[in-house]
């Protein structure tokens, strides 16, 4: 019996609820607008747009939950998308590795952010801002400036765009995967448990004889991996690899961590809580979208939403004492 | 002589944090001219009574009456304000700003109401001066300070806002003996000038050298108030602790051969602070580490745990040549060290992580499979580790933020015995926690060492060393003056022998 | 004698920032084909004082152990609402400096206010009314347009005393004005305090709100200040995203180069201003030594993060590996 309530205690985040609450009553007052936005169709599709963002803040949630932030999503998403269209260019005959040649690069820049805050300790809101810098430079070099002429893999197009399995659209699947597997990993294995101790405090986790470099360095890497992937996926969905292409993802990336929950020092957060704050932000920025708001009050309404959240019930963003 | 009306006067003060009441009507008479020692145990209230006498609490109940006025103090500048000093354990300096910077820090000299620099460095220098210090430069960052030299500038500090009532707070714990000489004098000079002082100490001796009246504090209450000299120490013991003193300590078992030993240290050094320290501890032995507080105790635990970078010498785990680089090379396979470290709050536990979490932190890979956390495994070396430490904590899944001192510290020692360590280092373990507790913790140990463990165990507590350990190696400036059997330990001895005193034999 | 060191020791950001620009600018005018000419001078502190203010804005939130992550928006915004306001007679002129001014005091203040009356991280905060500031730009000039007064313009652009540049003689009087006296106020020293060590200051009976909300608001005005500067460069006004994160990032990788800690309690605006001349010079570099364009993203990407890792020197003299760990 107690391990049942344990069970559902475990399962269940407060946080989580309470984001899921705010959408139903955005897209129950949007419906008044619009009967569009209660429809299966117009969700779906809401939620296959959620699943860049949603595979960014995977990443991203991570990393903060460490107590760090990685600035470097940007780029890196941009390096995912270029990287795997150019392996396509370059060598049609291996246009199979695309994905996972791209996700290899972003993994490589997370590794060096990994290793430049836990090996040379640096603040990582500075070395991963360093690391975005190379990043780009690196990319505007790959492009000479232009926009790259290779195009997406049909297996990145039919991923980003395209639907299999009862209709659900693939990108959601793979965030769906990709959100188990988060999950998973935040609960139930080593590395998630020291994720959390190393954000509650570096210090006794060090001196409990946690590897506490390894583990920010391969959180890092996911980070890196993650983005990479939705920059392979935003490529699919435009059918190329743009500069710039993940600039606008940062901020709302880093919004729906916090907005689920996750204290933005470290150590507290639950997955449940990202996957509602990824939810909300999108279907914001749709609603929003759809009401022809100019981006101009949507931007402000976005900003505004936000500190109202948290101000609210601010749960993670408050800060000690 | 006809004692002047109080300067300070508390009475039925009760504080309540959580689940845990702190105070409950706690009362403390302070005269002008006058030191009034506070005694107690740690846990016994005394920081809380003191945090209320500074402002930085509010109390839930009770009367605060200054000259005879009831006062409530919103803030600590609030009761700076109001000529309440406080000398806190090196709390309230900010290490990136100069000496200079800190002890003016909130009322500066002002000119054209900005800072006046040379003014506040000569404020500085004055106060300095008062406590007879030459060797601090009034620019220096407080962080590049050595810890007895901080502590100085806090009582300098506190000193320059002319404070009636002033509070010292273990000010001397840090301290090297020449400046413990020098703020005894200070005290007498500030007494003749009319200020009423409090003084908390955990030293007998100083307290009976300093004190005019004492007040003794036990669970949350203030126990019994006198003038100093009217009880003997053993009366005052035994009202701080309330009960004989006598049974805290389990016995120790006898020993007709030398154990065979587990670790052993060959002139071990470290930078300075460490200097060819030599040391074995055998199976099933406790071994204390005495002397003064900071003569590098704390370093030699690390150092052993494979936290400090670049030390020369060697240790051998059962015979076999051992260097951890790390904690985590300390506690594997091998080795099979545990490290109950000096702060419990920052460096044993993840505070607002769950009580389970805490628990096993430190064994996890060994309760995992292919880096996943078997659960079932899992809740059963916990409960094994409650029942045994008999942790009392409502619900494991809530934060450990929210045990008691007594009960985190069980968590800690918990969960590095998780890991079957074969050879324990314990760094102070029982600051802080009360004394039901800390009896536990000495049976613990005994027991533990009677399983076959080797137990390296620091305490400022000289009546801990004397009353749990098999012998005591006393620490003096980084190196191990000298080693004292169980015959040999007395207070008397420790204490000889932190001061390098000769005929510490005696 | 001793005090020397001790000053020395307390401003090393700040010399190591004007060690590392004076050499850079050094290489820079060497290799110019013109030389040190005023026009050159001209151009490069036109360039450069942008930034400085900026990095001067992000220095006070990081002095408290904070970060604000809206200066490049505040910049935008005051860009769009002076390239509107600061036109027409001198006293309109005027009035609409002082609007533009007031305006970003005042989104500094609502930072502040939210950071210490909300009690939300000062990281996400700012993030999120950087989106609403950036908004209320677009909102005003959704195309890129608008103009200022050209007397105005020209004054701030231009040279005074024969070849020194206005924008300098702006800079310097807002570090004699602002910074300076700031820096030796009871409030600005309570910022270091702050971000020293923040229970020891309260502890010590410090205004901890009154402090941080003062270091917002300063934020606020000092990225106004730019914004106003560069509607003067440019003669128009432009809601861009993308230039209001350049100068948030850049600023915040200025403050660094100038030795101000991201962990608070250390550094000088001062030091920040040499910080964000560094990081221009950089640019004027590549332009000389005729690096093809497209290499210089990478270059300056690779000299940012070698900067900045310049600061993991400090490991090799650590013995105790717990003092890395805060």
């Amino acid at each position: 019996m107690q391990a049942l309530v344990r069970a559902f205690r475990r399962s269940i985040d407060p946080a989580a609820l309470i984001v899921f609450a705010c959408t139903g009553v955005l897209l129950a007052v949007g419906s008044v607008y619009s009967a569009n936005f209660l429809s299966a169709g117009y969700l779906l599709q809401q939620l296959q747009v959620a699943a860049f963002l949603g595979l960014i803040a995977s990443g991203a949630m991570l990393v903060i939950l460490l107590g760090h932030i990685d600035l470097s999503i940007p780029w890196v998403v941009t390096v995912g998308g270029m990287m795997s269209t150019a392996l396509a260019g370059w060598a049609p005959d291996w246009a199979w590795a695309a994905i996972p040649f791209g996700m290899l690069c972003g993994a490589a820049f997370g590794l060096v952010n990994g290793l430049g805050v836990a090996v040379l300790r640096l603040p990582s809101m500075i070395f991963t801002l360093g690391t975005n810098a190379v990043a780009q430079g690196l990319m505007v070099l790959h492009t000479g400036g232009f926009a790259p002429q290779d195009h997406a893999t049909p297996a990145m197009h039919g991923l980003a765009v395209g639907r299999s399995l009862l209709g659900i659209p693939n990108a959601l699947l793979v965030w769906i995967a990709v959100g188990a597997a988060m999950a998973f990993l935040l609960t139930r294995t080593t590395l998630g448990r020291y994720v959390y101790a190393i954000g509650n405090r570096e210090r006794a986790a060090y001196l409990s004889g946690v590897a506490t470099g390894r583990v920010i360095v391969a959180a890092f890497a996911i980070s890196g991996a993650l983005a990479a992937l939705a920059g392979i996926l935003l490529a699919g969905y435009s059918t190329k690899a743009y500069q710039a292409m993940g600039d606008a993802y940062l901020l709302p990336a880093i919004a729906a961590v916090v907005l689920g929950g996750t204290n933005i020092l470290g150590g507290r957060g639950r997955y449940a809580g990202t996957v509602a704050g990824v939810v909300l932000i999108t279907v914001l920025q749709s609603i929003l979208s759809v009401m022809q708001m100019p981006e101009a009050w949507r931007q402000v309404i976005y900003g505004a939403v936000i500190i109202v959240m948290l101000l609210v019930y601010g749960r993670g963003a408050r800060s000690a004492g | 002589m006809a004692i002047p009306p109080p300067l300070l006067e508390m009475a039925g003060i009760a504080k309540r944090y959580g689940g845990v009441q702190a105070l409950t009507d706690a009362a403390i008479t302070c005269h002008a001219g006058r030191i009034h020692a506070v005694l107690g145990e740690n846990g016994a209230g005394k920081s809380t009574l003191i945090k209320i006498m500074a402002g930085t609490v509010q109390p839930d109940g009770g009367e605060i009456r200054l000259e005879g006025t009831a006062r409530r103090f919103a803030g600590p500048a609030d009761a700076a304000r109001a000529g309440i000093g406080c000398i806190f354990q090196e709390l309230s300096l900010m290490p990136d700003l100069s000496v200079a910077d800190n002890i003016s820090i909130a009322d500066p000299p002002r000119r054209f109401g900005l800072i006046d620099g040379p003014a506040q460095r000569r404020r500085a220098e004055a106060a300095l001066a008062r406590l007879g210090i030459d060797d601090i430069h009034p620019l220096t960052p407080v962080g590049d300070l050595p810890l007895s030299r901080r502590q100085i500038v806090e009582i300098a500090k506190a000193l320059a806002r002319n404070p009636r009532v002033l509070i010292l707070d273990e000010a001397t714990s840090a301290l090297t003996a020449a400046d413990v000489d020098r703020v005894y004098g200070l005290l007498a000079r500030l007494k003749a000038e009319g200020l009423a002082i409090v003084y908390i100490s955990h030293r007998m001796n100083e307290i009976r050298q300093l004190a005019d009246d004492c007040t003794v504090f036990r669970n949350g209450r203030s126990v019994a108030s006198f003038a100093n000299g009217s009880r003997s120490d053993d009366e005052v013991v035994e009202m701080m602790i309330g009960r004989e003193y006598r049974h805290m300590f389990p016995e120790r078992p006898a020993r007709t051969v030398p154990p065979a030993p587990v670790l052993s240290v060959e002139s071990l050094g470290w930078t300075d602070r460490l200097r060819g320290i030599s040391l074995t501890v055998g199976r099933g032995e406790i071994v204390g580490l005495g002397g003064l507080d900071g003569q590098g105790q704390r370093e030699f635990l690390l150092a052993l745990f494979g936290v400090l970078a670049g030390m020369t010498g060697r240790i051998a785990i059962d015979g076999r040549p051992v260097m951890a680089g790390s904690p985590r090379a300390a506690k594997g396979r091998g080795i099979g060290m545990a490290l109950i470290p000096e702060d419990r709050k920052t460096e044993g536990l993840m505070l607002p992580m769950s009580v389970r979490d805490n628990l096993t932190i430190a064994a996890l890979p060994a309760l995992a499979h292919a880096g996943i956390v078997d659960r079932a495994a899992e809740d059963e070396a916990i409960e094994a580790m409650v029942r045994l430490l008999q942790i009392r904590a409502g619900d494991l899944d809530a934060t450990v933020a929210a045990l008691s001192g007594g009960n985190q510290q069980k968590v800690v020692i918990a969960k590095w015995l998780l890991t079957r360590p074969r050879l324990i280092l314990l760094n102070d373990p029982t600051r802080g926690i009360d004394v039901g507790t800390k009896q536990e913790i000495y049976r613990l140990l005994r027991g533990l060492a009677d399983e076959g463990a080797a137990i390296l165990f620091y305490s400022t507590d000289y009546d801990e060393l004397i009353g749990c350990c098999d012998r005591v190696a006393v620490f003096n400036e980084g190196t191990i003056g000298r080693v004292l059997a169980r015959e040999q330990l007395s207070e008397h001895a420790l204490v000889a022998a932190a001061l390098d005193i000769a005929g510490a034999a005696a | 004698m001793t005090d020397w060191r001790h000053h020395a020791r307390a401003n090393r950001g700040i010399l190591l920032s004007l060690a590392v620009f004076m050499a850079m600018f050094t290489l820079y005018v060497a290799n110019h084909s013109a030389g040190l000419t005023p026009g050159v001078l001209l151009t490069a502190a036109n360039k450069g004082v942008l930034l400085a203010l900026v990095a001067m804005a992000q220095t006070l939130p990081a002095i408290t152990a904070g970060l604000d992550l809206s200066v490049g928006m505040v910049f935008v915004l005051a860009n769009c609402l002076a390239a509107s306001l600061v036109q027409g007679t001198p006293l309109q002129v005027t009035l609409g400096i002082v609007a533009v001014l007031a305006a970003g005091l005042g989104c500094g203040l609502i930072n502040g206010a939210i950071i210490v009356y909300g009690r939300l991280q000062p990281i996400i905060t700012t993030l999120a009314t950087g989106a609403v500031y950036y908004g209320i730009a677009l909102a005003l000039r959704p195309t890129p347009g608008g103009s200022i007064s050209e007397g105005f313009a020209d004054a701030m652009t231009g040279q005074v005393a024969g070849p020194v540049p206005t924008m300098l003689v702006v800079l310097l009087g807002v570090v004699a004005v602002v910074w300076l006296p700031y820096r030796r106020s009871v409030v600005g020293r309570a910022a270091y305090a702050i971000g020293s060590n923040e229970t020891a200051a309260y502890l010590s009976g410090l205004d901890i709100r009154r402090a941080k909300l003062t270091a917002y608001a300063l934020s606020g005005l000092l990225a106004s200040l730019a914004g106003l500067l560069l509607t003067c460069l440019t003669w128009s006004g432009e809601a861009s995203a993308p230039i209001g994160g350049t100068y948030t990032l850049n600023s915040i990788a200025a403050v660094v180069i100038g030795g101000v800690s991201l962990f608070g309690g250390v550094g000088s605006a001062i030091g920040a201003v040499f910080g964000a001349f560094v990081l221009r010079t950089i640019e004027d570099l590549l332009f000389v030594f005729d690096l093809p364009p497209l290499w210089q993203p990478l270059f300056q990407g690779a000299v940012l993060l070698v900067a900045v890792s310049l600061g993991a020197l400090r490991l090799l003299k650590l013995r105790n590996r717990l003092d890395v760990y805060g």
